[in-house]
C-alpha cells in the first residue's frame, strides 16, 4: 500500500508542477507581499525594538518564512481541501470512495506532494529574494536547516489535518464555503501570518500560541530563528506532533461518520 | 390493470447463487425540507423500493429507467459506497458495503459523467496509479494495458494530459482504467453519454469483445437504447425504485402492450376501415393507419383488409423500443396517480 500512496504523493507534486504560470504568479505575489510586510515590520520594529523577543533581522526573516510557507502550509487555504469539497458537492467523491484506498491517507499523500512542490516552487525564490533585499537572520548552525524542514513538514501535516476536517464538513453542509471562510480567517490570524504570535499580548497570546495554527508558521519560524535549544526543540516538535495526531484522529472520526451517512450527490 | 399483472413476476425472479444477487433491496433517503421559518419537515424518499434480481457470470445486462428511477443508487449499492436500508445484496459472494475494499478488487466501475483519471496529468500516470492501487502484478499490468491501448486506440493519448482529451477519448481512457485489474464485473453507468456516433460504436464494439473473450459480467445503465439493443440480450426496466420488467429485449414489446401500425394505401378516399383485430387510427386522403397488438400476427389483418378494400400498397411499421418504454413509464405514472399499485 505504501507504494500506492507514494505514487499518489508523486502525482500530487506533478499535478501542481504542471501549472507553471500559476506558480510564477504565486511567486510574484508572495514576493510583493513580502516587500510590503517587510517595510511595515521595519517601521514597527524601529518604533519598538525587540518586540516579542525578535530583533529587526529576526522579524524580517519571519516575514519571508511566512511568504515561503503561505502555499506550503496552506496558511490561507488554497490547498487540497477545495478540490475535495468540490468533489463532495458534485458527487465526484463517489469515485474516490469506491477505490480500494483510504480517503484520508489518499489526500494526505496528495497534500504531501502538493506541499513539497510549493516549498520548492513557491518557497525558495521569495526566501532568496528576501535574503538578498533585506538584512534577515540566517541560521548560525547548519543543523538548523534540517530541523527547520522537519518543523515545516509537521506544520504542513497539521495544516492538512485542519483542512481535512473543514473538507469533511461538506458532507453535511454540501456547501462548505462558510466553514472554509471561518477556517481561512482563523488560519490567517492564529498562524501568525499577520503578526508573529509572540507579539500578541496577554491571554490572547497565551491561547494563540497553543492553538494548532501555531504549528504552521510560528513554530517553524522559531526553529529557524534558533529560539529553541536542546529539549526545547524536541518540545516544539512534540507540540506539532500532538496536534497532528489529535486532528488526524478527529478527521478519521469525521470521515467514518460521513461515509456512513453518505449521500453522494447527483445521478 | 394488466400492466402490473404482466410485471408482477419480475420481483420474484432472483435466483439464489447468482453472481450478482439482490433480494428485496431498498434504499431510503430521508430528506429535510423547509416548512416555515425554522420548522423542518422530514420526509422519506424511497430511491430503491424492494428490488430483486440475479445476474449470472458472463451475462451482459441492460439496466434502464427514466431519470431518478433508482439506477445509479442501485449501482452505488453494488459498489458498496451506499449501504442498503433493507434487503440482501451480494456480488461474487461479497456483501459490498461491508467489504468494500475486498470487492473493489473484483469490480470495475465507469461513471460516464465522472472520471477516475487524474485530470491534470498524462493518461499513463493514472494507469500507473491503478497499477499500484490494485496491486496488479507487473506482467499482467503490462499485458492488460497493451490490450486496452490496442482495442481502445489509446496509443497516441497516453502522454496527453486528461484535461486535453475529448469526451470520447476520456471515456475510452476511463474504461481502460476500470479494466486493468481484470475485474469479474464491470458496472457501466451511462458509458456512451454525450459521445458521437463513431465513439459510441467503438465503445460498444469493445464491450462486446470484452464480454465475449473474457467472460466479464457487465451491468450497463443507459438512456441510449441502441446500447441495449446492440449489447444486451437481457434488459431490466426500473421506475420509481421498482423493477418493472426483467427479460429479453424483444419481450418488452409484448410486455409494454405496444402496437404495430399497418399503413394502407387505398385506390381512393374511403370511410375508416373496419376489420377484426385492428383499430382505425387516422386517415389522410386515400392513406389510412390501423393499429394492432405487437403480439398478434399481421397476416390475418392484412388478409382481411385486402379482401374487403381496394388496395394499392401496404406496409407494417414496428414500434420502436423507445416508444414502448416511454409508454411503460407513462402508464406507471398514470397508474400511480390513479392510486393503483
Amino acid at each position: 500500500m505504501l507504494r500506492l500512496y507514494m505514487t499518489v504523493a508523486a502525482g500530487g507534486f506533478r499535478r501542481h508542477a504542471t501549472y507553471r504560470m500559476a506558480t510564477a504568479a504565486g511567486v510574484f505575489t508572495n514576493t510583493v507581499f513580502g516587500f510590503i510586510l517587510s517595510y511595515t515590520y521595519i517601521a514597527l520594529w524601529d518604533e519598538r525594538p525587540h518586540l516579542g523577543g525578535y530583533d529587526q533581522a529576526d522579524a524580517l526573516a519571519y516575514v519571508w518564512i511566512g511568504q515561503a510557507l503561505l502555499a506550503t502550509c496552506a496558511l490561507m487555504g488554497g490547498g487540497f481541501q477545495e478540490e475535495v469539497m468540490e468533489r463532495i458537492r458534485t458527487g465526484d467523491i463517489a469515485v474516490d470512495l469506491y477505490r480500494p484506498a483510504d480517503l484520508q491517507t489518499w489526500w494526505f499523500s496528495d497534500n504531501l506532494g502538493r506541499s513539497a512542490f510549493h516549498l520548492l516552487g513557491r518557497g525558495v525564490v521569495p526566501m532568496t529574494v528576501g535574503a538578498i533585499a533585506f538584512d534577515i537572520t540566517l541560521p548560525s548552525r547548519p543543523s538548523t536547516w534540517p530541523a527547520f524542514l522537519l518543523a515545516v513538514a509537521l506544520g504542513s501535516i497539521v495544516s492538512f489535518s485542519i483542512w481535512y476536517l473543514v473538507a469533511m464538513s461538506a458532507f453535511w453542509l454540501l456547501d462548505g464555503q462558510g466553514v472554509a471562510q471561518v477556517a481561512w480567517l482563523g488560519g490567517l490570524f492564529f498562524s501568525g501570518m499577520l503578526l508573529p504570535l509572540n507579539v500578541f499580548p496577554g491571554a490572547l497570546g497565551e491561547v494563540a500560541r497553543v492553538l494548532p495554527w501555531a504549528s504552521m508558521l510560528q513554530v517553524p519560524a522559531d526553529v529557524y530563528l534558533e529560539k529553541y535549544e536542546g529539549w526545547g526543540l524536541l518540545g516544539a516538535f512534540a507540540f506539532q506532533g500532538c496536534w497532528a495526531v489529535v486532528l488526524l484522529a478527529a478527521g478519521r472520526v469525521a470521515q467514518t461518520l460521513a461515509t456512513r451517512k453518505v449521500v453522494v450527490q447527483g445521478g | 390493470m394488466t400492466f402490473s399483472g404482466a410485471f408482477g413476476e419480475a420481483g420474484s425472479g432472483a435466483l439464489s447463487g447468482s453472481f450478482i444477487e439482490l433480494e428485496n433491496v431498498e434504499k431510503v433517503f430521508s430528506v429535510r425540507r423547509k416548512a416555515g421559518l425554522v420548522r423542518r419537515e422530514k420526509s422519506e424518499v424511497r430511491a430503491v423500493d424492494g428490488i430483486s434480481f440475479g445476474v449470472e457470470r458472463g451475462e451482459m445486462v441492460g439496466y434502464i429507467g427514466p431519470n431518478g428511477a433508482g439506477k445509479s443508487t442501485t449501482i452505488k449499492m453494488l459498489t458498496g459506497i451506499l449501504t442498503p436500508s433493507g434487503g440482501r445484496l451480494r456480488v461474487a459472494g461479497i456483501d459490498p458495503s461491508r467489504e468494500r475494499t475486498r470487492l473493489a478488487q473484483r469490480i470495475g466501475v465507469v461513471f460516464g459523467q465522472r472520471t477516475t483519471l487524474w485530470w491534470d496529468l498524462p493518461l499513463k500516470d493514472s494507469y500507473r496509479l491503478m497499477h499500484r492501487m490494485y496491486r496488479i502484478p507487473d506482467d499482467r499490468f503490462a499485458a492488460n494495458l497493451a490490450r486496452c491501448v490496442e482495442l481502445l486506440e489509446l496509443g497516441e493519448l497516453l502522454d496527453v494530459p486528461v484535461r486535453q482529451l475529448s469526451l470520447g477519448q476520456r471515456m475510452r481512457g476511463d474504461i481502460a482504467a476500470a479494466l486493468l485489474h481484470d475485474p469479474d464485473v464491470l458496472y457501466l453507468d451511462e458509458p456512451t453519454i454525450g459521445l458521437d456516433v463513431v465513439s459510441k460504436a467503438r465503445v460498444r464494439e469493445f464491450l462486446r469483445e470484452l464480454n465475449a473473450t473474457r467472460g466479464t459480467t457487465v451491468l450497463l445503465t443507459t438512456h441510449d437504447l441502441t446500447d441495449i439493443e446492440q449489447l444486451c440480450k437481457r434488459v431490466m426496466v426500473i421506475d420509481h425504485g421498482r423493477l418493472m420488467y426483467d427479460g429479453a429485449l424483444g419481450g418488452l414489446h409484448e410486455a409494454g402492450e405496444s402496437e404495430r401500425l399497418l399503413v394502407v394505401d387505398l385506390e381512393r378516399e374511403l370511410p375508416p376501415i373496419e376489420v377484426a383485430g385492428a383499430r382505425f387510427v387516422r386517415a389522410e386522403g386515400p392513406r389510412q393507419w390501423l393499429a394492432f397488438p405487437s403480439s398478434a400476427s399481421a397476416a390475418p389483418v392484412v388478409a382481411a383488409v385486402a379482401a374487403a378494400y381496394p388496395l394499392v400498397d401496404l406496409s407494417v411499421r414496428e414500434p420502436d423500443i423507445e416508444a414502448v418504454i416511454a409508454k411503460m413509464y407513462g402508464e406507471r405514472e398514470l397508474g400511480a396517480r390513479a392510486g393503483s399499485p
